[in-house]
């Protein structure tokens, strides 16, 4: 019969039981996360009209503004490889898997309070089922790339291969950065609204909409800029145009997978501190 | 056999902030000291109180703990403990085997979805995996007697069905440690009553722990129980009417309020068992089935020619459980001094167990008008051998009938 204790002290004094029982506890969630993820996934769109249309609607809008804008000569941002509408659809597509993936841990978190608070169940089946959530949208607006490549005619090439690397490794930064703002986003709602603030900045000064700065201050910050790297990448992956951000991509997505790692102990060991301090 | 323990609660205590920025930022330094591994806890920071102090016990299979105290007395508090939530600031605790808790019932539930899709949300946020979801699925769907409206979307039942589905999703769950708490008060009678059934049929195989302010409900299916009081366990042990004395006698009785119109004035009221019995100003204590005299002493502010006395008993839940009326009797009454003293007496009554508040009241035999009518004259204490739900237990004879006066010889 399995025996539990709990005790004041930190889990992190016998970190072999902890990390047992959270590979365990991730094992177990595997059928709590696929009910949770149906369960958000039907109740979205069942009150709309326009259903599953939402997912890529957003973007779609933010790209005719743009083309609109270039077109007009209001903005010039220099020459693409690919048709410019389609890159900026692409890249815009893309930066949404990252901001998806980055607020789903804390979105899903707050939205499960009540029954963090009343039940005991393995924590880890809300992330995942966020992170399903995040898969889904990716998918949908798949449907969104594959129109443009047929409607531009872009060729295939077979850096096609490495794309699906790329949407892990964007998911990855982006739950990553989500899952460590969690707990302290839990108890300040500060955190959430800051959120959205400084994506939207962040969605500017990284190269979505225009190529890569050659020079000045706006190639510093697109280099010192995690996601650029691996929007850069998967980009010039999927479309088969050159790019060159291989080792910073390497550096970032290793890394994130060890700060996710310590990102979800830390959400671990900070939820029971969280669930009585949060309103329920 | 000795049965083993299931949940042992060694010294358990554990704090609460009360101002809301400043329990934010202790989180914060809770958090912290999770990875420095700094041992705090011991003292109360600024704003924190003991919601738990030194609370120990044992609990074996078989066996129904009862928690009652009064609301903020801590009984939630260590359930939430208990089952993992939250954790304690000193002391240990440790659970063995399987523990499922009924603290809230429905949670997982998604409006816009059906009760068929809610059940199996339910079930597995309960921890129950989709083959035992759907062996016991038509258990659940019998059990909540929701019929036909299982497939319609849950933000369309009422508050009665959401908790019947709730209730039978988590029922299905056979658990070595079970954890109620005080989710059964809200259902209609007959659903609550299945619930306890059901609760019973379990209880040999689990570890229960029951957090309820329904004594009838303690009394039914507790085997041992604890009270508590601001955080401490103030009484613990088998005798459960007697935790439950302690835990009706701690409630203040309410004021005395005359809504008459004071022509006739209560001075004193007192109460004795037979009338060779001194007559009781306080704390009396009645035996269910006893006979008891009322000495009613009353001033006379304005001389009434004709007026009628009666007394009203009103119990815990303050229904009207009995009255006597002077009235039956005819009796009607006038005096020419200012005071007046009657002497009631009832030679047998039957109420059920718990506190019990008298009114008096004073009517003018000629107009009906209320002369007096004082409420919570004074209070008394009611012990009988068995626990009822309703305001009076009877006394009755039962005889098994042979075949001949079956058939109405």
């Amino acid at each position: 019969m399995d025996e539990v204790i709990y005790t004041p002290e930190s889990q992190l004094k016998n970190p072999r039981v902890l990390f047992k029982s959270m590979y365990n506890d991730l094992i177990l969630s595997r059928e709590l996360s696929w009910r949770l993820f149906i369960r958000d996934i039907s109740a979205k769109y069942r009150q709309t009209m326009l259903g599953y249309v939402w997912a890529f609607l957003p973007p779609l809008i933010t790209t005719f503004l743009w083309v609109f804008l270039n077109n007009q000569k209001i903005l010039n941002v220099g020459k693409t490889a690919i048709p410019y509408p389609a890159y900026v659809l692409i890249g815009t597509l893309l930066w949404q898997v990252f901001v998806d993936a980055l607020r789903a841990p804390l979105e899903k978190v707050t939205a499960a309070r009540s029954m963090l608070a009343k039940i005991n169940f393995p924590r880890e089946a809300i992330l995942i089922a966020g992170l399903g959530e995040v898969v889904f949208n990716f998918l949908i607006r798949l449907v969104l790339i594959i129109s443009v490549f047929l409607f531009y005619n872009i060729p295939i090439q077979s850096t096609i291969l490495l794309f699906p690397l790329g949407i892990i490794s964007l998911m990855l930064l982006g739950t990553m950065i989500g899952v460590i703002l969690t707990p302290i986003g839990v108890l300040y709602r500060d955190i959430s609204q800051a959120i959205l603030v400084i994506t939207q900045l962040w969605f500017y000064i990284t190269p979505i909409v225009y190529p890569v700065p050659k020079e000045g201050l706006g190639k510093l910050v697109a280099t010192i800029n995690p996601v650029s790297p691996i929007i850069i990448m998967t980009r010039s992956w999927l479309t088969g145009t050159p790019a060159d951000a291989v080792q910073p991509f390497i550096y970032i997505t290793v890394g994130s997978i060890f700060l996710l790692f310590s990102g979800w102990t830390m959400y671990r060991l900070a939820l029971p501190h969280l669930i009585e301090r949060m309103s329920a | 056999m000795e049965e083993e323990v299931l949940v042992k609660v060694e010294n358990i205590s554990k704090k609460f902030c009360k101002s809301l920025k400043r329990s934010l930022w202790y989180g914060m330094h809770d958090i912290a000291h999770e990875f420095t591994g700094h041992k705090g806890g011991d003292e109360l920071r600024k704003d924190e109180f003991w919601a738990l102090k030194d609370i120990s016990f044992e609990l074996k299979r078989g066996e129904c703990l009862g928690l009652i105290g009064h609301n903020g007395a801590g009984k939630s508090t260590l359930l939430k403990t208990l089952n993992g939530l939250i954790k304690p600031d000193k002391g240990k605790i440790t659970m063995k085997g399987r523990v499922c808790a009924l603290i809230e019932l429905g949670a997982g539930f998604n409006p816009i979805l059906t009760g068929r899709e809610n059940i199996y949300i339910n079930a597995s946020v309960l921890g129950l995996t989709k083959k035992e979801i759907d062996a016991k699925f038509d258990d659940i769907v019998d059990f909540a007697e929701i019929g036909e409206f299982i497939d319609t979307p849950f933000q369309n039942y009422s508050s009665g069905m959401k908790i019947r589905l709730g209730f039978a999703v988590a029922i299905q769950m056979e658990p070595d440690v079970l954890l109620v708490d005080e989710v059964l008060a809200v259902g209609d009678l007959g659903f609550v009553i299945k619930c306890l059934n059901r609760i019973s049929e379990i209880l040999p195989l689990t570890a229960t722990i029951f957090v309820s302010h329904n004594m009838p409900m303690i009394s039914r299916i507790c085997t041992r129980i604890i009270y508590f009081v601001d955080g401490l366990i103030s009484f613990v042990g088998n005798d459960i009417p007697q935790g439950i004395e302690h835990y009706s006698s701690s409630f203040k009785i309410a004021e005395m309020q005359d809504q008459g119109s004071g022509e006739i004035q209560l001075e004193e009221i007192s109460l004795r068992k037979t009338v060779n019995d001194q007559y009781i100003l306080h704390n009396y204590i009645h035996e269910n089935g006893d006979s008891l005299n009322f000495l009613i002493k009353l001033k006379i502010k304005q001389k009434t020619p004709a007026f009628f006395l009666s007394i009203i008993i009103f119990n815990q839940k303050l229904i009207e459980a009995v009255s006597c009326f002077s009235r039956e009797n005819s009796e009607q009454f006038n005096s020419n001094s200012d005071d007046f003293s009657v002497n009631l007496s009832i030679p047998a009554l039957y109420l059920n167990r718990g506190c019990h508040t008298i009114t008096i009241v004073a009517t003018d035999a000629i107009t009906s008008k209320m002369l007096c009518r004082t409420t919570n004259a004074i209070s008394f204490f009611v012990r009988s051998k068995f626990q009822g739900w309703a305001t009076c237990i009877l006394p009755g004879k039962w005889e098994k009938l042979t075949n001949i006066e079956q058939n109405g010889s």
